[in-house]
C-alpha cells in the first residue's frame, strides 16, 4: 500500500483577540490508495480544521503555523495559492457537512457543476462538459439528469442536494475526498444510502476518503481505518477493526461505551463520558484528556504522551493504556 | 410575464388613484391661486370671473372629478401661469433631469459596487477603511454644501468645468440631450457628480455588509474548494447573491433624483423639471405641480416594476405572483 497523503507535525492554529487556539497540534498521519480513513471527535476537535489544511483553506485568523501536507510525495504547504487552486477540487475535493448552504441557491446546479469541470479543463468543449455532468448526475442517482440541470438548489430535497454535492466532489476524479460530516445534516434513512453511495463510487473511481464525523456508528461502517482526535491532537489511529474492538485510549473506549445499541438491556442509562472538552485557548499542560480520564496518574496532568505501537498499524497517545488493558478496576485505586 | 405586468397595471392605476386624490386635496388647502394671479388692482367681480373661468367656483369634489376626466384623456390641466397644457410643459423639461439622474447613478453603480466589494474583501486595509470614511462623509454631507464646494473648486478656483446650464445639446428624436456633446458632458459632470454622492456612499455601504456577510457562506467556501478563483468567487458567486438589496436602492435613488434633484438643479441652473416644480409651487400654478406629481408617480411605478422584474432574474426562489 502506497500512501498518497502523509501529513507530518501539522499545526494550525487561530490567532484571536482571546489567544491562540491551537485546534490543530501537531496531527501526523497517512492515507494510503483507495483506501477510506474516519476520523473521529467530538465537536472543536479540529477534524474540520485538519480536513481545511489539507486543502490550505483556512482563513484569517487561522493559519498553518507547521508541518508539512505531502500530496504524492509533493509537499503542499510551500505552494502558492494559485497552484492550489489547480488541485482544489482537482485532485484533493471536499463535500460539506450542509448541503442545503454548500450549494450556491442563485444560480443552476448545472451550472454549478459545470463550473468544476470547466475551471480545471478550460478545453474541454461545453457538449463535452455538458455530457459529463449529467453521466455525474446519473451516477450519484439523480432521476433524468438532463431536466435537471436546469433546476435551483432550493428545487432538490437535502439528500439529493448532498448527491450533487458529491458529484462536483467527483467531477474531476479526485484522488482525495475529503468529506466532513457529510451525512450529519440529512435523515438516518438517507445516511446509509449517501455513505453507500460515496463508498461504491470512490471504489469505482479509486479515490481515496477521509471521512471527518462524530459517529462511531458511521465509521464503523465505513471505514478502512480509523483515527481519534481530541482537543487538537491525534490521540489513537489504527484499523477499524482494531480501534472498535480493541480500544486503547481511554477516550476510545468512551466513544464506543456511548453509542446507543438496540440489543440487549436497553433499560440501561446510556454511557456518557464525564465532563466537557477543555477550552482550546488554555489547555492543562499534559494529556488534554486527563481531566475527564478514569485511569489518569500524576504524570498525565504533567506530560503529553507520545505515540506508542500497540499493534500492526495501531497507535496510541496513553501512559496508563497497558494498565486499562490489563484490569480496568485497577484505574480506579 | 405579461399576466403580471398587466396585475401591475392595475395595482399602478389604483397607486395612481389614490396619490392624485392626497395631492388634490393637499394643493387645494395650500393656498388660493386666484389672489396670486389677479392684478393687485382687481375689481371683486374681475376676481370671481378669473376664479370662475379657471373652474375654482366648484366646490372640490366636482373639481376632482373634472380633473379625473380630464386625466383619462391625457390631459392635466393648463398652467395657470404660462397658459399651456402642463404635461408639455413637464415633459419639455423632463429629457434635462432624466439625463441628470441617468448620469448621476450610472457614476453611483460604477464607483459603488467595486468600492463596496474592495472594502469587504480587505476589510482591515487601510484604503478599505479610506473608503468607508469617505462613504459616511458622502452620506452626510448636504448635497447643496457638495455642489457649491465643487462649484467653487471646479469651476472658480481650477476653471476646469463649466457651473451652469446645459451646455451644447444635440436633438435625437426631437429631444435635446447634453452627453452627446463634449460641451454637454462637461456642464453634466459637476451637477451629477453632486447628485451622485450620497447614492455612492449608500451602495459602498451595502454592498460592502452584503459583501461580507454573503463571503462567510459555505457556498463561497465550497466554490474555493471547487478550485475557483477568487476573482470569479467575487464577482460572480457573491456578487449576484447581494444584488437584490442594491438593486432595490438603485431604482428608488433613481426615481428620488429624477423627481427631487430640485436643490441640485437650483444652483447649477440646470434647466430641469426640478425649477419648473419650485416655481410653480411658489406661484400655486396648481395643474403644473399637480401633473408633476402624477408624473413622478408614475415614474415611481414603472422603477419599481422593473425593480421586480429583476429580482426574478437575480435570485431564482423569488417568483412575482
Amino acid at each position: 500500500m502506497t500512501a498518497i497523503l502523509e501529513v507530518k507535525n501539522l499545526k494550525t492554529y487561530f490567532f484571536t483577540k482571546k489567544g491562540i487556539v491551537k485546534a490543530v497540534d501537531d496531527v501526523s498521519f497517512e492515507v494510503y490508495e483507495k483506501e477510506i480513513l474516519g476520523i473521529v471527535g467530538e465537536s472543536g476537535a479540529g477534524k474540520s480544521i485538519t480536513g481545511f489544511s489539507i486543502l490550505k483553506a483556512i482563513d484569517p485568523p487561522g493559519k498553518i503555523v507547521d508541518g508539512h501536507i505531502y500530496f504524492h510525495g509533493d509537499d503542499l504547504i510551500p505552494k502558492s495559492e494559485e497552484e492550489m487552486r489547480k488541485i482544489r477540487g482537482n485532485k484533493i475535493s471536499m463535500v460539506f457537512q450542509d448541503p442545503l448552504t454548500s450549494l450556491n441557491p442563485v444560480f443552476t446546479i448545472g451550472y454549478q457543476i459545470e463550473e468544476a469541470i470547466k475551471v480545471h479543463n478550460p478545453h474541454m468543449s461545453r457538449d463535452e462538459i455538458r455530457e459529463r455532468s449529467i453521466k455525474l448526475l446519473k451516477s450519484v442517482g439523480i432521476p433524468s439528469p438532463e431536466k435537471r440541470l436546469k433546476d435551483y438548489p432550493h428545487q432538490f430535497s437535502g439528500g439529493m442536494r448532498q448527491r450533487v454535492v458529491i458529484a462536483i466532489a467527483l467531477a474531476n476524479n479526485p484522488d482525495l475526498v475529503i468529506a466532513d460530516e457529510p451525512t450529519t445534516a440529512l435523515d438516518v434513512t438517507i445516511q446509509a444510502q449517501v455513505l453507500n453511495l460515496m463508498k461504491r463510487l470512490s471504489q469505482e473511481k479509486g479515490s481515496s476518503i477521509i471521512l471527518i464525523t462524530h459517529d462511531m456508528g458511521v465509521v464503523a461502517q465505513m471505514a478502512d481505518r480509523i483515527a481519534v482526535m481530541y482537543a487538537g491532537k491525534m490521540v489513537e489511529i489504527g484499523p477499524t477493526e482494531e480501534i472498535i474492538f480493541n480500544p486503547k485510549h481511554p477516550y476510545t473506549i468512551g466513544l464506543i461505551r456511548s453509542i446507543p445499541k438496540l440489543s440487549g438491556r436497553t433499560d440501561k442509562r446510556l454511557y456518557q463520558i464525564p465532563g466537557i472538552m477543555p477550552s482550546l485557548l488554555n489547555l492543562p499542560p499534559g494529556c488534554a484528556f486527563a481531566p475527564r480520564c478514569f485511569c489518569k496518574t500524576d504524570i498525565c496532568e504533567k506530560e503529553m504522551p507520545e505515540f506508542e505501537k500497540v499493534g500492526e498499524n495501531h497507535y496510541v497517545r496513553c501512559f496508563n493504556f497497558r494498565r486499562i488493558a490489563d484490569d480496568r478496576q485497577s484505574c480506579k485505586s | 410575464m405579461l399576466e403580471i405586468i398587466l396585475r401591475r397595471l392595475w395595482q399602478s392605476i389604483i397607486v395612481l388613484l389614490a396619490v392624485s386624490l392626497l395631492v388634490f386635496v393637499m394643493v387645494y388647502v395650500s393656498g388660493d391661486p386666484v389672489e396670486l394671479l389677479a392684478p393687485p388692482d382687481a375689481t371683486e367681480v374681475e376676481v370671481a370671473q378669473l376664479r370662475k373661468a379657471l373652474g375654482l367656483d366648484k366646490p372640490l369634489h366636482v373639481q376632482y372629478l373634472q380633473f379625473l376626466k380630464h386625466a383619462l384623456h391625457g390631459n392635466l390641466g393648463y398652467s395657470y401661469v404660462n397658459n399651456a397644457p402642463a404635461v408639455e410643459l413637464i415633459f419639455e423639461r423632463m429629457p434635462a433631469t432624466f439625463e441628470l439622474a441617468m448620469m448621476a447613478t450610472i457614476i453611483a453603480v460604477i464607483f459603488g459596487i467595486p468600492f463596496g466589494i474592495i472594502a469587504a474583501v480587505n476589510p482591515k486595509k487601510i484604503y478599505s477603511k479610506a473608503i468607508m470614511i469617505g462613504s459616511l462623509f458622502g452620506i452626510s454631507f448636504p448635497t447643496f454644501w457638495v455642489g457649491v464646494m465643487l462649484i467653487l473648486i471646479f469651476a472658480v478656483t481650477l476653471g476646469w468645468l463649466p457651473s451652469s446650464g446645459r451646455g451644447e445639446t444635440v436633438k435625437v428624436f426631437g429631444i435635446p440631450w447634453s452627453f452627446l456633446t463634449w460641451d454637454g458632458i462637461k456642464h453634466l459632470i459637476l451637477p451629477s457628480v453632486t447628485l451622485a454622492g450620497y447614492h455612492l456612499a449608500l451602495i459602498v455601504r451595502l454592498v460592502r455588509a452584503g459583501m461580507m456577510e454573503v463571503l462567510l457562506q459555505d457556498y463561497i467556501k465550497f466554490a474555493k474548494i471547487k478550485g475557483v478563483s477568487k476573482k470569479k468567487i467575487i464577482f460572480v458567486h457573491a456578487l449576484k447573491n447581494i444584488m437584490i438589496p442594491v438593486i432595490t436602492i438603485i431604482g428608488l435613488n433613481f426615481g428620488g433624483i429624477l423627481a427631487f434633484a430640485v436643490v441640485t438643479e437650483t444652483i447649477f441652473a440646470w434647466p430641469g423639471m426640478g425649477k419648473l416644480v419650485i416655481d410653480s409651487i411658489h406661484l400655486l400654478d396648481r395643474p403644473v405641480v399637480v401633473a408633476y406629481l402624477m408624473i413622478v408617480a408614475v415614474i415611481f411605478v414603472i422603477i419599481n416594476l422593473l425593480v421586480d422584474i429583476a429580482y426574478t432574474f437575480l435570485d431564482p426562489r423569488i417568483r412575482l405572483k
